[in-house]
């Protein structure tokens, strides 16, 4: 076997042109919007790019970003799950009720709140699968039933506070000392490291072709540099916060899931084509309601996330435009809304790109008019990018 | 040898099928003919499972076997390849041939062995993709009709259905899945073709059964017959 077949040649700009016609685009447009808005405005206000404001925006994300990820798992098999904000909101309300009324154990209350999510979820597939509503009828009437379960279980008063020092409200006020901080760097960057090259090493045992050496150590090299940029920027104000290593073990870990598993695999199948995918033997039905069991989980989770972060859980708790916000991050992120196509790291990319705009704008102290428009269009554009990518794939 | 004894099938008014009998012989490639509404879907659809017939069957090496549903026709080795093809236009090559029985450890995906085994079965078709890779999305008509019937291959059948293969494909692409078919002879493999062009039928066919109106119509040794026989079976001109 000789050299030309083992290494897969990098693309000819050709090749490079005929896949991002695909919408085969990768990561680059989401990071040069990011490259963007971080020179826009940064030089339009100097605090925006200070450590204290990054850290801030770091803590922000993780709540609707949780939420986004939820609702990635059914964008991936082309569904739509609009009662994700509600079923936060409620998921919260449950979780504050059962510790702080009932003065339950606070991880007991969580897991419980976390089932109360997946129920609802599992509620949702079965609507979808068995009565065969289209989801996002079935998740519109979640939307609005939800908060009216939420409004109904807050009854009078309608707000619950949580103790500062409690258990939940410490998750969003708990920093990494900088040791642990670079300790969990480090260990990721052997860990991916290591994968590779244990990879590359087995492939060329097989016979296969491995991209060329100079690529994985770039791609090593660039992981540690944007893991040990934001340690060091966050550690300049008061450190890597929790509820951001929360929301990103869980991006990598879903990531692991649906690209490694056989789970994950019949995701992307059912999405990119539920025919083949019934015909291939793959229980569709499971698969689907399994799919929005994740996706309110997830957004139950987020809801607690968001509780800890107010410290409270209120009438408006899961409203207003969480939804849209986690919507629009996966669709940002790379998502495609047709089905079969994204990555969990759209969650992580896009809350990115939408938190950071709407953080930036807040510091020019644009009025909430404008930031709606703005958001409004980056979705837009998302969108647009999206189905230009799908018309170019289809023959 | 797989065979179809005596299978009737009827759609409310429509006979579609009345004592129809085919056999398949290993390294022998059928072809199935006949005009539109013949039987020839429906004949396929009860060899393949998707429907049971009012009465006759299937038979594999003489023995009468119950065919249920598909699955039961796949694990009794007959593999079918639907002319939409039905592939995942978002997966890679890799990932379509095996799916619905990826390789795995518990449920952890084995990309390795799968992408080796990917490769010696395209090799051994002599189907050519540059990066197998890349979403299906981007192959050409013909490649994508080649990892259809590549991905037939994966349970070890022992006769596999094509059901108008050639239907979409321009000149080059035809010769190329036609080679193919002939490959699968090589290997042994029993195949049953349907198709409507008569020219692909009779460049890489060893025998042609003809349908007409539900019925067995005829059956020739492909070198031996003339288009003219085979047109007459068809239409009913008395030949």
């Amino acid at each position: 076997m000789n050299a030309a077949t083992v290494t897969r040649k990098p693309y000819t700009p050709k090749e490079a042109v005929e896949r991002l016609r695909h919408g085969d685009l990768g990561a680059w447009p989401v990071v040069g919007a990011l490259i963007a808005i971080a020179v826009v405005f940064g030089s339009l206000n100097e605090h925006f790019l200070s450590p204290e404001n990054l850290t801030n925006l770091a803590l922000q994300m993780a709540a609707t970003g949780t939420i986004s990820l939820g609702i990635i798992m059914v964008l991936l098999l082309g569904e739509i799950d609009l009662s994700a904000g509600s079923v936060s909101g409620l998921c919260a309300v449950v979780m504050a009720i059962l510790s702080v009324r009932q003065g339950w154990n606070p991880i007991l209350a969580i897991v419980v709140a976390l089932a109360a999510g997946a129920l609802v979820g599992l509620l949702h597939g079965i609507m979808f699968t068995r009565l065969r509503m289209p989801s996002f009828v079935v998740t519109l009437a979640g939307l609005i039933g939800w908060q009216g379960l939420l409004l109904y279980l807050l009854g009078e008063g309608g707000i619950v506070n949580l103790p500062f020092d409690g258990f939940v409200a410490k998750l969003s006020d708990t920093w990494l000392p900088p040791w642990l901080a670079w300790l969990i760097v480090a260990m990721l960057v052997l860990v991916s490291g290591g994968s590779s090259l244990i990879n590359r090493r087995l492939r060329l045992a097989a016979e296969l072709p491995v991209p060329p050496a100079w690529w994985t150590a770039v791609k090593i090299g660039g992981l540690t540099l944007v893991l040990a940029g934001a340690v060091l920027v966050m550690s300049a104000d008061r450190g890597v916060p929790l509820l951001l290593v929360i929301f990103g073990t869980l991006v990598v870990a879903f990531d692991l899931v649906l690209r490694h598993t056989a789970f994950g695999r019949w995701m992307y199948a059912v999405g990119g084509n539920v025919e083949a995918a019934r015909r291939a033997g793959i229980s569709v039905t499971r698969i689907r309601v399994l799919a929005f069991v994740l996706s309110s989980t997830l957004a139950a989770f987020g809801g607690i996330l968001s509780a800890s972060r107010l410290s409270a859980v209120n009438q408006g708790s899961g409203g207003s435009d969480i939804l849209l916000m986690a919507i629009a991050a996966a669709v940002i992120g790379g998502t495609s809304l047709f089905g079969g196509r994204g990555r969990t790291y759209a969650a992580l990319l896009g809350i990115l790109v939408i938190q950071s705009i709407t953080n930036g704008m807040y510091l020019l102290s644009v009025d909430s008019s404008v930031r709606y428009m703005v958001t409004a269009a980056v979705l837009a554009l998302a969108v647009a990018i999206d189905s230009l990518a799908r018309r170019g794939s289809t023959p | 040898m797989i065979s179809a004894k005596d299978v009737s099938k009827r759609y409310g008014a429509v006979q579609a099928l009345q004592d129809v009998s085919l056999d398949l012989h290993p390294g022998e490639v059928v072809a199935l003919v006949g005009d539109n509404g013949a039987g020839k879907s429906t004949l396929v659809k009860v060899i393949a499972g998707v429907i049971g017939p009012d009465s006759g069957g299937v038979a594999i090496d003489g023995e009468p076997a119950h065919i249920g549903d598909p699955h039961d026709a796949q694990r009794l080795g007959i593999s079918t390849v639907y002319q939409d093809l039905a592939l995942c236009e978002n997966l890679d090559v890799v990932a379509n041939l095996f799916l619905g029985s990826e390789l795995r450890k518990r449920s952890v995906l084995s990309h390795i062995r799968m992408e080796r085994s990917a490769r010696d079965l395209l090799t051994s078709l002599d189907v050519r993709i540059r990066d197998i890779r890349v979403p299906v999305a981007m192959l050409s008509g013909g490649q994508r009709q080649s990892v259809a019937i590549a991905r037939a291959l994966i349970g070890e059948p022992r006769l596999v259905i094509l059901d108008e293969p050639t239907a979409a494909l321009g000149v080059e692409q035809t010769a190329q899945v036609l080679d193919l078919i002939r490959r699968l002879r090589e290997r042994g493999l029993a195949v049953l073709l349907i198709s409507h062009n008569l020219a692909d039928v009779r460049a890489v066919s060893d025998r042609v059964v003809v349908l007409r109106l539900g019925r067995n119509a005829g059956e020739f040794r492909t070198a031996d017959a003339t288009q003219e026989s085979i047109v007459a079976a068809i239409t009913g001109a008395a030949a």
